[in-house]
């Protein structure tokens, strides 16, 4: 067991890591692009991924990294080449377009970025020459902030009800759990579409997001509601509770200090398990139209793109969000698989 | 007993499967075939062709939508014609005509001794009681606005069995161009239903084949409801070409339903169909690329006749509770402002992203592959933020901290376009747009919406501030534009319902637009369409943005085609079509 064991905590930092290093990306989206999300190369439609050179055409090695510009083809259309007369080196802590760190601090610096006329597109970019890579960041922060934000809505009233189900029994038990039941046969895809098409139009981008935070989260409540509720019914019948409630304590008191804290292994796991999946709601919301609009991007709208059966096979680093969509998934998973482990071995020793 | 029947039924139309389509009949004594130029070709083949939607009906004066007309299309003709390559027209089922000084009468000779595809006679009867159907107020026909001249509906006459004469209540300028792709429809199967009342429901997709009958090469043969429409040769069809064998060369047409334009590529590049239109830029890049190997050949016919343009809602909303739309109609309705858009908007941007280059910015509505009717005159400024801010200046508008456009009232300037979502061309030229005002520091919301919603919006609710919508596409003629130009039109889009012309140059326009309506010289009418085209780009009520290629492509061995800008841009020489290295009998039906 041990190595296992040893193996998996491994693993656990390393997501660990990876998710934070990811979110701290994306939360200084602005330092960390070179680009506004928004802004349109018009001359550079669909470039591939610059490529950041150390050795340049004559053979030497550089110490500094470069890039070559990119020209466009004259005989085919969307293609181009590097231009390998001259060498433009990738500058760090560089002053361009200005920018709020996490909304709120104007700044003018970015981590990196290229002298004109060169350009640096590390992941391309799409049909209206925008950086993908500055807009990958930049969705990262719709799509993490409706994951995290839906989360915490879903686990809110997950905790509520199944608190007040698992601790007060009864028929406000089956009543509730009834409903939770009602919810989980949802297919929740069909119920986020009805919910979508139902809601107005003419709406600013912010109220959309929050809409769609909203409906997402409250559709996922009764999956903790039904574990916290099992694990609240099991711990107001253990002996020191009933102690406790001898000795006059409240339901908030017995609450907060004897059932609640047997939940929150369940509960991190379940946080680890339910980011994720909303991260793909949202996704396949924006995926569908039904999420934020141009030019706001958002991994869902980056990815729609792929609809398109052209770009599907023509370009593709346009795959370059499902990637990063895969990768945080998976990031996310290890987490709460290792939570899940965690908690089993803690309850069986 | 009943058995050995059924039995016998069923080997019977197995048998009947499997034999070929019918056989072109042999030229009849007194008959007056056309005869056509095109290249000498095989009999035989199947040509199978990809259809976005299945057709909704096959019933002609009540079809409206294009799948259907593309069906019919090949299954009917019609009297006068409009040559899809030249554009001009020329004799069809009817064999000459002759115009009255005033241009008001029309007397049509019919070719002798045709028939309709089930071997019955075609003659005057038949297209007095076409003309009927089509004219009939209660059947909707759509067919039905541009019988009407001058108010009063084209009067049709049979003089004798093989001569129409058609009476028009005002002189109309190119008025046999409206004849073309009217069907004519069969009296001897469709009288009946059509006085008992039931003529809007006959003629259905799942009407027996036997019960079907028209002008055109093909005829129905079966119908697979979500798959296919089969079409097979029309035995008694009306040309043939310079070697006396009848036409069409192709035993069957077959119109697959594919879906969306990516399926039709998908299906198209696996071989599936022959004939691939309306295919996107992106989409005519992917087939490029391999091309010569799987044996296609693809066509850039140039600039279409349709025209994408931004249009603002200048409804009048008194009667509406859209208080909100209401106030920004200030701006719309101010020249200044739209003048301010137009220059701010990269149209060369929009044919290079949206159209991949293959594709004509726009500044009037008339394409410039329209030759004969663009007025070449028109200016074609180019993009200028600075021009745009000082139009926007000198209207009374002002910025306000970052780069926020506020009117004269110090509200910020803020609107939404919508576009349909099935269409993402013009979806993508908002996208651009919205960037384009961003730099006059407007805010522009994109609203796509199902297409539906989108009609509905902008012609019934009008509840919308603008829209980005396309036009035109039809003929090379101003005539058929009419309902876009009159105060009172049916899509003069930007204010629909006006009694009278709410403004000075729509009265123009109204002006202008009857008098070349009625003015039969071409020169003099091109005089005035040029001014009406002048007064639009002056006026700006749709502030154009460009028009894409027609793009087309079709297997290197399907010979005689020749795709034209005009709908339907590939089938319309449908029955001069044959595959090279033919597989039926040798060319020349023998007698």
């Amino acid at each position: 067991m041990k190595p296992r064991k040893k193996k998996s905590k491994r693993k656990l930092i390393a997501a660990a890591i990876f998710l934070l290093a990811l979110h701290l990306a994306i939360l200084l989206a602005g330092f960390v692009a070179p680009c506004p999300p928004a802004e349109q190369n018009r001359d550079f439609p669909y470039v591939p991924p610059t490529r950041v050179h150390f050795v340049d055409a004559r053979g030497h090695l550089h110490l500094r990294p470069f890039v070559y510009p990119s020209a466009p083809r004259l005989d085919r259309l969307y293609e181009y080449t590097e231009a390998r007369d001259q060498e433009y080196p990738v500058h760090f802590f560089v002053a361009a377009s200005e920018y709020k760190i996490a909304g709120w601090l104007p700044s003018h610096t970015h981590l990196f970025g290229v002298d004109t006329p060169a350009q640096i597109f590390l992941a391309g970019t799409d049909n209206y020459g925008r950086d993908q890579f500055s807009r990958i960041l930049y969705g990262g922060q719709i799509s993490l902030a409706a994951g995290l934000l839906a989360t915490g809505i879903s686990l809110f009233f997950g905790v509520l009800v199944g608190c007040i189900s698992g601790f007060y029994a009864g028929w406000i038990d089956e009543s509730a759990m009834r409903v939770a039941e009602l919810f989980l046969v949802l297919p929740w895809l069909y119920v986020l579409l009805a919910v979508r098409a139902f809601l107005p139009l003419h709406i600013s981008a912010a109220q959309t997001f929050l809409l769609l935070v909203a409906v997402i989260g409250t559709i996922g409540w009764a999956r903790p509601a039904r574990l916290v509720r099992g694990i609240v019914l099991s711990a107001r019948s253990r002996k020191y509770v009933t102690a406790s409630r001898g000795f006059g304590a409240s339901d908030a008191y017995i609450l907060r200090c004897h059932v609640l804290p047997h939940t929150y292994g369940t509960l991190l796991t379940q946080a680890a398990l339910l980011v994720p999946q909303y991260v793909i709601a949202e996704v396949t919301l924006s995926f569908f139209g039904l999420g934020l609009s141009e030019p706001m991007p958002s991994w869902g709208n980056l990815l729609a793109n792929l609809q398109q059966y052209n770009v599907l096979v023509s370009y593709w680093w346009m795959f370059a969000p499902a990637l990063v969509l895969v990768l945080v998934s998976l990031g996310y998973l290890t987490v709460a698989n290792a939570f899940h482990q965690r908690l089993q071995s803690g309850s069986i020793e | 007993m009943r058995r050995l029947g059924s039995l016998a039924l069923f080997l019977l139309a197995s048998i009947d499967s499997v034999a070929l389509s019918a056989a072109p009949q042999p030229p009849q004594h007194g008959e007056e075939l056309q005869i056509t130029a095109n290249e000498v070709g095989h009999y035989g083949g199947v040509l199978t062709v990809g259809q976005r939607s299945e057709p909704k009906t096959l019933n002609p004066a009540t079809a409206a939508d294009a799948p259907s007309r593309e069906v019919i299309g090949r299954l009917t003709a019609d009297l006068i014609h409009i040559n899809r390559a030249s554009q001009l027209t020329e004799p069809a089922l009817a064999k000459s005509w002759t115009v009255s000084k005033d241009g008001r009468v029309f007397t049509v000779n019919l070719r002798h001794g045709l028939r309709f595809s089930d071997g019955q006679p075609f003659d005057a009867d038949d297209v007095v009681f076409s003309f009927e159907l089509y004219l009939d107020e209660k059947l909707h026909s759509p067919q039905r606005d541009l019988l009407v001249v001058g108010g009063k509906p084209i009067a049709v006459e049979k003089l004798n069995p093989f001569t129409v004469r058609f009476t028009l209540a005002e002189p109309y300028a190119a008025a046999e161009r409206i004849f073309d792709s009217l069907a004519m429809m069969p009296r001897h199967l469709l009288e009946k239903s059509y006085q008992e009342g039931k003529f809007a429901q006959s003629w259905t997709l799942n009407t027996s084949p036997a019960e079907l009958a028209g002008m055109g090469p093909f005829r129905l043969k079966q119908y697979v409801p979500g798959q296919k429409i089969v079409l097979e040769r029309n035995p008694y069809f009306w040309k043939a070409d310079r070697n006396k064998n009848r036409l069409p060369y192709l035993d069957e047409l077959v119109f697959l339903f594919v879906g969306n334009e990516d399926a039709q590529v998908l299906r198209f590049q696996a071989g599936d169909t022959d004939i691939i239109s309306r295919l996107s830029a992106e989409n005519y890049s992917v087939l490029s690329k391999d091309a010569s190997s799987r044996g296609i050949q693809l066509f850039d016919l140039g600039p279409s006749l349709e025209y994408n343009f931004l249009v603002f809602n200048l409804n009048d909303l008194a009667a509406k509770n859209l208080g909100e739309i209401a106030a920004r109609q200030a701006w719309f309705g101010n020249l200044k402002f739209r003048q301010a858009i137009s220059s701010a908007i990269d149209r060369d941007g929009i044919v290079k992203l949206v159209y991949a280059g293959r594709g004509a910015a726009l500044w009037g509505n008339v394409s410039p592959s329209n030759k004969l009717w663009v007025d070449q005159s028109l200016p074609h400024p180019s993009r200028s933020v600075d021009r745009a801010r000082d139009l926007l200046k000198s209207a009374g508008f002002s910025w306000k901290g970052e780069n926020q456009l506020v009117d004269a009232q110090g509200r910020p300037v803020e609107f939404s376009i919508i576009t349909s979502t099935s269409n993402a061309q013009r979806t993508k030229m908002a996208t651009i747009i919205q960037d384009d005002l961003s730099k006059l520091g407007m805010n522009v919301h994109i609203v796509p919406l199902e297409f539906r919603a989108v009609i509905d919006r902008v012609f019934q609710t009008y509840d919308y501030e603008a829209s980005i919508m396309a036009l035109g596409g039809g003929d090379a003629d101003p005539n058929p534009e009419i309902n876009v130009w009159l105060s009172s039109g049916g899509t003069h889009l930007w204010h629909l319902g006006e009694t009278k012309p709410a403004t000075e140059w729509e009265s123009q326009i109204d002006q202008l637009m009857q008098k070349q309506m009625v003015q039969l010289n071409y020169k003099e009418r091109k005089k005035l369409y040029d001014q009406v085209q002048e007064v639009i780009t002056a006026n700006l009520p749709y502030v154009f943005l460009a028009t894409p290629d027609i793009l087309v492509g079709a297997k290197n061995n399907l010979a005689n085609f020749k795709p034209a800008i005009l709908e339907p841009t590939t089938l319309w020489n449908v029955e001069e079509l044959y595959f090279l290295g033919g597989t039926g009998p040798p060319s020349g039906a023998k007698q």
